[in-house]
């Protein structure tokens, strides 16, 4: 079910982390969820899947998260790994789209990245569009979704929104009778 | 307006739009590579059955062409088949090439159309007009389903390049000259349009590659006004089908101010450039990098594998060989593309300089087969990324460069200029 509150710890990397890092080339032809997340950000950090198990993390980064390919693979492995969500100064465009359309929650936060110090305690309030911060406590407010991604994040991804609505018009008819 | 905003207004049914605002548009052609068996897994979990329009999808099986594994070949046979029950038939399988080469060769491609494919590269079609953008597999099975996605409509930035383009110097000079000066967030969610003098002049297979590599800034998606070259190339692929070019039609609207920014660029002076490791904003002129060892060059892919490259290449390599230090990749883009350079003799010059023909597809480009790198070797690559593990090893470099700066280095054995082989 889609919880519109967040919680846990801060897993910090830098700026560009390309898809290619999130998710290596040679293992495009994998579908299985378990198999996925084995190699998520396996390049870079090795046994990451191992190291965030048992516990809630949240991916903290630059600039441009997820730049590169459009492998859905990317947002997928982090995920099926156990990533609650990702907070980022920006994102790849294509990274940004699978994410939601996969039902993990990525927002976009300027200098985050100064903010935060690894393992830190985050809350991100994805309805509100509110992130709180502790040590000292502190909110940091980011622009809130537009109603359609909202939309999408609380079906909890695309396919579960496309089996409830079909077409593309019943989403948005919707969105209108929100607003 | 903007020719972008007359082509998203005209998909979405609207009068007019305008950056920022959310839209659902008509997709006109929808692509599926053989990357991506999640479209299909997708699909199915959405509830599909049949796909809202098989005319207007095509599968190319490129990036695993021919299959290098059993799991490889498993995912290309299930899109075969789904090809087939569906009625797809714009299907091409391992014998025809990457995407973006196979797409415009068989008149798929057309001005003013919204095509959207599972690769990042689809930027490349905006050298036809078209809108055209990479997408992810859900988003794809999304299309499948209602030929319909949604865009949050793009602001446009405008680089216009003049000046005269030197010996040796190709259009991948220039865009990895542009993207170090810009960076390679400058065009996050933003459509990019190519203007200018140097583009008017630049023939059509190089204004694909700064169409192709924009997706390295970040762009959602390109733009570069047709001309003459443009329309003789779609009546030549695509003779009798002017129907479709009618209907999406669009003004060239020249003194449209619908510009976020514009940024100019003089390349008169402009010497050949490497991207070094890893990063594609990591560029230094070549005569920087001259004299770094490598044990691999590769001359092809969607990015640097067009006739344009070959005939380079060819060129730089004629009576000569390759250094018995360095292996040298040539990867057409398409057979199409491969059988005119066995035709004009090409091949047979670069197979007498020592170089190995690997079948026209996607290449050892993201690290799936045919000539990944060991630790420790270094590629010099006409193709598009220099990422971390990108080609293979995590401990390879990659330097990225023209077609013809690969094909000058292949001769040597270390990074070396192309204009002195010119």
């Amino acid at each position: 079910m889609f919880k519109p509150i967040v919680e846990g710890k801060i897993f910090k990397v830098g700026n560009d982390i390309d898809t290619d890092q999130i998710y290596p080339g040679r293992y495009l032809y994998l579908t299985f969820p378990n198999e996925i997340a084995a190699h998520a950000m396996e390049d870079i950090i090795p046994d990451f899947s191992k190291q965030i198990a048992g516990e809630d993390w949240i991916i903290t980064a630059g600039k441009n998260f997820g730049c590169g390919s459009s492998r859905e693979h990317a947002p997928r492995a982090l995920l099926c790994a156990g990533v609650k969500a990702i907070v980022a100064e920006s994102f790849g465009r294509i990274f940004y789209r699978n994410a939601i359309n996969v039902g993990l929650p990525v927002v976009k936060c300027l200098d985050i990245i100064k903010k935060v110090n690894q393992s830190d305690s985050i809350k991100i309030n994805l309805q509100d569009g509110l992130i709180t911060l502790y040590n000292p406590e502190r909110e940091i407010s980011f622009e809130k979704y537009p109603q359609q991604l909202l939309m999408i994040l609380k079906s909890e991804g695309l396919i579960p929104c496309m089996k409830k609505y079909r077409e593309y018009s019943h989403l948005t008819d919707k969105i209108k009778n929100q607003l | 307006m903007h020719p972008i905003y007359q082509i998203l207004s005209r998909a979405s049914k609207r009068n007019s739009v305008k950056p920022g605002e959310f839209i659902v548009v008509n997709v006109d052609l929808a692509e599926v590579n053989d990357l991506y068996l999640q479209v299909l897994l997708s699909f199915k979990e959405m509830g599909g059955d049949r796909v809202w329009n098989p005319k207007k999808i095509t599968f190319v099986m490129d990036h695993y062409a021919p299959a290098p594994t059993i799991r490889a070949a498993e995912n290309q046979r299930k899109m075969r088949e789904f090809a087939s029950e569906q009625g797809i038939y714009n299907f091409f399988d391992i014998n025809r090439g990457v995407c973006h080469q196979v797409m415009p060769e068989a008149g798929l491609v057309w001005p003013g159309m919204v095509l959207v494919a599972t690769d990042s590269h689809t930027t490349t079609h905006g050298a036809f007009g078209a809108f055209s953008t990479g997408i992810g597999a859900t988003d794809m099975a999304a299309v499948l389903l209602t030929g319909k996605i949604w865009f949050r409509v793009p602001e446009i930035i405008k680089i216009n390049i003049q000046g005269k383009i030197g010996k040796g110097v190709m259009a991948k000079d220039i865009v990895l000259h542009i993207i170090s000066q810009l960076g390679t967030d400058i065009a996050l969610y933003k459509a990019i349009e190519f203007d200018g003098e140097t583009v008017k002049e630049m023939s059509l297979d190089e204004r694909l590659v700064l169409c192709n590599m924009s997706v390295e800034m970040g762009a959602k998606a390109t733009y570069i006004r047709q001309d003459e070259k443009v329309r003789e190339y779609l009546i030549d692929v695509n003779s009798g089908k002017y129907e479709e070019y009618e209907m999406m039609k669009f003004a060239d609207d020249e003194n449209n101010k619908d510009y976020e920014s514009v940024y100019d660029f003089d390349i008169s002076n402009l010497e050949p450039q490497i991207a070094l490791p890893h990063r594609v904003d990591n560029v230094v002129p070549v005569s920087q990098a001259k004299g770094k060892p490598i044990q691999q060059a590769l001359i092809g892919t969607c990015t640097g594998g067009r006739m344009n490259d070959i005939k380079i290449a060819a060129q730089i390599l004629k009576d000569k060989k390759i250094s018995p230090s360095v292996r040298l990749l040539i990867v057409p883009a398409s057979h199409k593309i491969l059988q005119k350079c066995i035709e004009l003799g090409y091949i047979q010059t670069l197979l007498n300089a020592g170089a190995t023909l690997v079948t026209p597809s996607c290449g050892p480009c993201l690290g799936a087969h045919e000539g990944v790198l060991s630790s420790g070797e270094s590629c010099i690559s006409s193709s598009s990324r220099n990422f971390p593990g990108r080609m293979g090893s995590k401990e390879a470099k990659i330097f990225l460069s023209s077609p013809a700066t690969a094909a000058a280095s292949s001769i040597k054995g270390v990074i070396s200029d192309p204009r002195e082989f010119l």
